[in-house]
């Protein structure tokens, strides 16, 4: 065998590894998504059923029994909320840690990151009692704010990383041309580090998708998320697998198409030290 | 750009993160110092440091601290070892690459909680789990992962969650690796390893760096994984850190001694974010 | 510049989708558990809207025990989040005593002595009623008729643990996936607690001494968690330490176990046939005795409760008479057919002649019912209400605390002398801390 054959078998070797990782990677939740096809009998048989007729009647019960449209509303609406809230606070200050750099700088950014480490089921009583008094109990405001809050450290983090890769030669040179500072944001640099700013953005939209504790503590008939629908259907009495398997994949459904279209987008972004 | 314009910009990010930590926690700390117990309303006063000394005196305690310890450094392992593993694998054209990328990283996209139920019920089950159905197949006795491995059995499962944002991370970084560079290592005569550690390592070190720092702060809490599968349990076997706050705030109802430990969570995870820091934070920042 | 501006547009268009939380004036929030019997509530709700216009009712659906935490959260905090919540024996008396709840009082047509009395008794403080129940159950063994009779045994109506461990040997078959007995194995004072208990209380064990002190350190527990442990280990499904009612239920219906001992509710679901597949192989028996019958099985109600200082009380107490009366337990009957009606709570019930026509079990439910009783349900005296829990607002922290000590003694982690030791130190701790000596 010559060099090259080698290498291409090597090479075939390698997709087919790739292809082997991908599906045991991708079977759960194929496995899930097949399961809610099932009726419950169906979803516990030994062995567990490859072919089957499959029914649509998990899919009609939480049709009944629930609103599905308003729990991904509300999942939409924090999502996007907290996101753009964290992002708005979030980009001046990268931006201007990164270009302006103290000594201080690295502290408060780690700083920033310890208060992302405090158990959130240790705060629960302490939120709970606030928006309580602040009437906000059970609205969407409140899982807006606490979603931008918690995410904004690694927001914070991201961006910085993303700023400093910016060249300074191109912002000195526009500071020459006398560029006001409103000017160098909006057109230099949030074009540059757009790619950065987008992907930053989606990663927030998918933590705050799927955050559940806060949207299951916070809220009851009004605000619940796509989490909340989740925690109805689990019950200590009665089989619900293959009705938990629909209701988790309509609540993933969205937000995994979401993040296949936005795949070029997240990788386009999300190349730390390429911007150069 | 001047010193009052840069303070101003701050402002906001550091101003609200300053109230969320002031607010929650000087509350959390002041809890953490007083009697107080939900089912208890009448019981009052402050009480000095008992909460911290009930908390730590737990015999729950230091399994707990070990468990949460274990648990971060082995999913970091898992994750950034098999991601770059990964990464590298599929960094190379081939058919369908897109759908092998989507594969990959969609459990990244699945909730936690979701993807705990899907573990214990239909993979990690002894009897109509799929493991237990593969071992039937090939004439093994069946594991009960969840009881006689309960920690690794979390690991796996965080490490199926996370392993495809390291993935995801590592394959861009991977893309704007310098393919001449790499093409003339080869024909230099460099094999595969010599380019991973000369070459590949040293330019995806800013995003191993930033995988491990944001994991860190993840896995540090992990509770649903927990709360679902194993209930911490058997006995100790997968008690971390927030599990047990959990079980102080929410089954005893007992807010001085889970503030307690939520102030003592936060004063672990800047110890190991010291550390981490040590050994990456070259990379992270500055 | 477009970028931004589509960022501000965004930020614009979600904010505005975040509407404040306006307090509707005739809507009710109802806290409640996703069971079986709490899902056809919410869909004869319509029903009880139709009859009294003006009052909408909202459900929140969690998991138990998400459940928990959030209606006590909520009750404790007054966040007056709902008007009706569903809780159990457990709350009722500790909530009623601290004046969380609102007394009930109903008039002639509701028929308050109808409900069962070991129901009422468990829901009441000082002889105040706290929670109507809206199904109650006790636990009983529900064992593989053809497979016992195929070992040529039987089963008497109130069994010794002895001959259970002996019909559990009889109908095993590990070759054939084939395990004689189920139990719950799972921590949690709702789980294995509450099963281990009741066995423990029939071996003569008691979870506090007069004093308070915790009683797991003697001998009745040890006879009882040994026995508990080398019966699943012989002849349990492996797994058992992972087990509670859902997962066992799901292998009774794959014909897996030859007996179950848990919730009376189960024997609804195991003899349906479109769940089960050995729907019509099933009978049922009391649960087995040690040295005592007293408080070998359990008694558990779920009911509906108003909190105090909710401002729609009288729409909440509409609906929780409507959800708990002899009316609703025939409207299901309509509905559903009479085996679907929730069960455990009047004496009417059991009475109607189509109830017994249609349901297999009625009568083994009705007696393991009758027979608990909350207030006695120990060989010796102890201070404490209840059979499988003690009524005091430690025991759920004690309880999974112990819970977890139990599972990992079945898994083989530790001995079950060692296993007791720990659970006993730990509930000394909590009661210590607590304040009770």
């Amino acid at each position: 065998m010559t060099d090259k054959q080698i290498l291409e078998w090597k090479n075939r070797f390698a997709v087919i590894g790739a292809w082997l990782v991908a599906i045991l990677f991708f079977f759960p939740i194929f496995w899930m998504v097949l399961t809610s096809f099932k009726t419950e009998l169906q979803a516990i048989a030994i062995p567990p059923l490859l072919v089957f007729e499959p029914t649509l009647d998990n899919y009609t019960l939480i049709q009944e029994r629930t609103d599905y449209t308003q729990y991904a509303w509300s999942s939409v609406v924090t999502s996007l909320g907290g996101t753009a809230l964290a992002m708005l606070i979030a980009i001046p200050s990268a931006y201007a840690m990164a270009f302006s750099p103290t000594r201080r700088t690295k502290d408060i950014l780690l700083w920033m990151l310890s208060t992302k480490m405090l158990p959130a089921v240790g705060v629960l009583l302490p939120i709970y009692l606030l928006s309580q008094k602040l009437g906000l109990l059970d609205t969407k405001i409140v899982l807006v704010v606490i979603y931008a809050l918690i995410n904004l450290p690694i927001i914070m983090m991201i961006l910085f990383n993303y700023f400093r890769e910016i060249p300074k030669e191109i912002l000195e040179a526009s500071r020459m041309d006398g560029t006001s500072t409103w000017n160098e944001i909006t057109q230099i640099v949030m074009p540059l580090a757009w790619g950065g700013i987008a992907s930053t953005a989606l990663l927030s939209v998918v933590l705050c998708w799927n955050e559940a504790f806060w949207a299951i503590n916070l809220t009851s008939s009004e605000a619940g998320t796509l989490a909340a629908l989740v925690a109805s259907f689990s019950s200590p009495e009665g089989l619900f697998w293959s009705k938990l398997s629909a209701v988790a994949t309509l609540a993933c459904a969205p937000i995994v198409v979401f993040g296949w279209l936005c795949q070029k987008q997240l990788v386009q972004g999300l190349t730390f030290g390429a911007v150069k | 750009m001047n010193r009052t314009l840069v303070r101003l910009l701050q402002a906001p990010s550091i101003i609200v993160l300053l109230m969320w930590m002031i607010v929650p926690l000087s509350m959390t700390i002041y809890f953490s110092l007083i009697r107080y117990n939900l089912l208890y309303p009448e019981r009052t006063g402050f009480v000095g440091l008992s909460n911290y000394e009930f908390f730590v005196t737990d015999a729950a305690f230091p399994p707990a601290v070990w468990n949460t310890l274990i648990l971060v450094g082995s999913v970091l392992c898992i994750s950034v070892v098999l991601g770059l593993a990964i990464a590298i694998l599929i960094d190379r054209p081939f058919l369908g690459r897109g759908i092998v990328r989507v594969m990959l990283i969609s459990p990244f996209f699945i909730m936690p909680t979701v993807n705990a139920l899907v573990w214990k019920n239909m993979m990690m089950n002894p009897i109509y789990g799929l493991f237990a159905v593969v071992a039937h197949t090939i004439g093994a006795e069946p594991i009960d992962w969840l009881t006689v491995y309960p920690l690794l059995s979390v690991i796996i499962i965080v490490s199926w969650q996370w392993t495809p944002f390291a993935i995801l991370i590592f394959m861009t970084s991977l893309q704007s690796q310098d393919q001449e560079q790499k093409e003339a290592a080869t024909l230099d005569g460099a094999g595969f390893w010599a380019q991973f550690w000369n070459l590949t390592l040293p330019h995806l070190a800013r995003p191993i760096a930033i995988v491990l720092m944001i994991q860190m702060i993840f896995h540090l809490s992990i509770f649903a994984e927990i709360f679902v599968t194993t209930s911490g349990g058997p006995g100790t076997a997968s008690t971390n850190i927030a599990y047990l706050i959990y079980a102080q705030a929410l089954l005893q109802f007992d807010v001085g001694v889970a503030s307690a430990g939520g102030v003592f969570a936060v004063i672990l995870a800047n110890i190991v974010a010291i550390f981490l820091i040590r050994a990456v934070g070259k990379n992270l920042m500055v | 510049m477009k970028y931004l501006r589509t960022t501000a547009l965004g930020m614009m268009l979600s904010m505005s989708a975040i509407s404040f939380k306006v307090a509707v004036a005739d809507e009710i929030t109802i806290a409640t558990v996703n069971n079986g019997h709490m899902i056809e509530m919410q869909k004869l709700t319509p029903k009880f809207e139709e009859a009294n216009p003006g009052i909408t009712v909202k459900w929140v659906t969690l998991d138990e025990g998400t459940l928990r935490s959030r209606v006590t959260t909520d009750i404790t905090t007054k966040g007056g989040q709902f008007d009706v919540m569903t809780i159990g024996m457990y709350e009722a008396p500790i909530w009623g005593s601290r004046d969380w709840l609102e007394p009930l009082e109903f008039g002639a047509e509701y028929d308050v002595d109808d409900i069962l009395p070991a129901m009422r008794d468990g829901l009441s403080h000082d002889g105040k009623l706290y929670a109507a129940p809206f199904y109650g159950e006790s636990s009983m063994i529900m064992y593989r008729k053809d497979l016992l009779d195929a070992a040529g045994m039987t089963m008497p109506d109130n069994p010794s643990w002895g001959h259970v461990k002996d019909a559990a040997a009889a109908m095993t078959d590990r070759d054939a996936g084939q395990y004689g007995i189920c139990l719950r194995g799972k921590p949690g004072w709702g789980d294995n607690m509450a099963f281990l208990t009741t066995m423990a209380n029939s071996f003569g064990g008691k979870w506090f001494n007069e004093d308070w002190t915790p009683d797991l350190d003697s001998p009745a527990w040890n006879h009882a968690v040994n026995f508990y442990v080398d019966l699943l280990t012989a002849y349990g499904p492996p797994g058992s330490a992972g087990n509670s009612f859902n997962e066992i239920l799901a292998l009774m219906n794959e014909g897996k176990c030859g007996m179950w001992i848990d919730a009376t509710i189960a024997a609804s679901f195991v003899t349906n046939p479109s769940q089960s597949k050995v729907a019509d192989k099933m009978a049922f028996a009391q649960s087995p005795q040690a040295i005592t019958t007293r408080g070998a099985n359990w008694l558990w109600a779920w009911a509906l409760a108003v909190p105090s200082g909710t401002q729609k009380k009288a729409d909440a107490m509409k609906f929780m008479e409507w959800a708990t009366s002899k009316e609703y337990i025939e409207l299901v009957a309509e509905t559903n057919g009479w085996a679907a009606v929730p069960t455990g709570t009047r004496q009417s019930t059991y009475d109607n002649p189509k109830f017994k026509e249609a349901a297999t079990f009625d009568e083994a439910e009705l007696k393991a019912i009758l027979s608990a009783d909350p207030s006695n349900s120990t060989q010796d005296k102890t201070p404490y209400i209840g059979v499988q829990f003690a009524a005091i607002p430690e025991f759920q922290a004690i309880g999974t605390a112990v819970g977890q000590q139990m599972t990992a003694a079945l898994a083989g982690d530790i001995s079950v002398e060692e296993a007791l030791e720990n659970a006993q130190a730990a509930a000394d701790r909590e009661m210590r801390k607590a304040g009770y000596y």
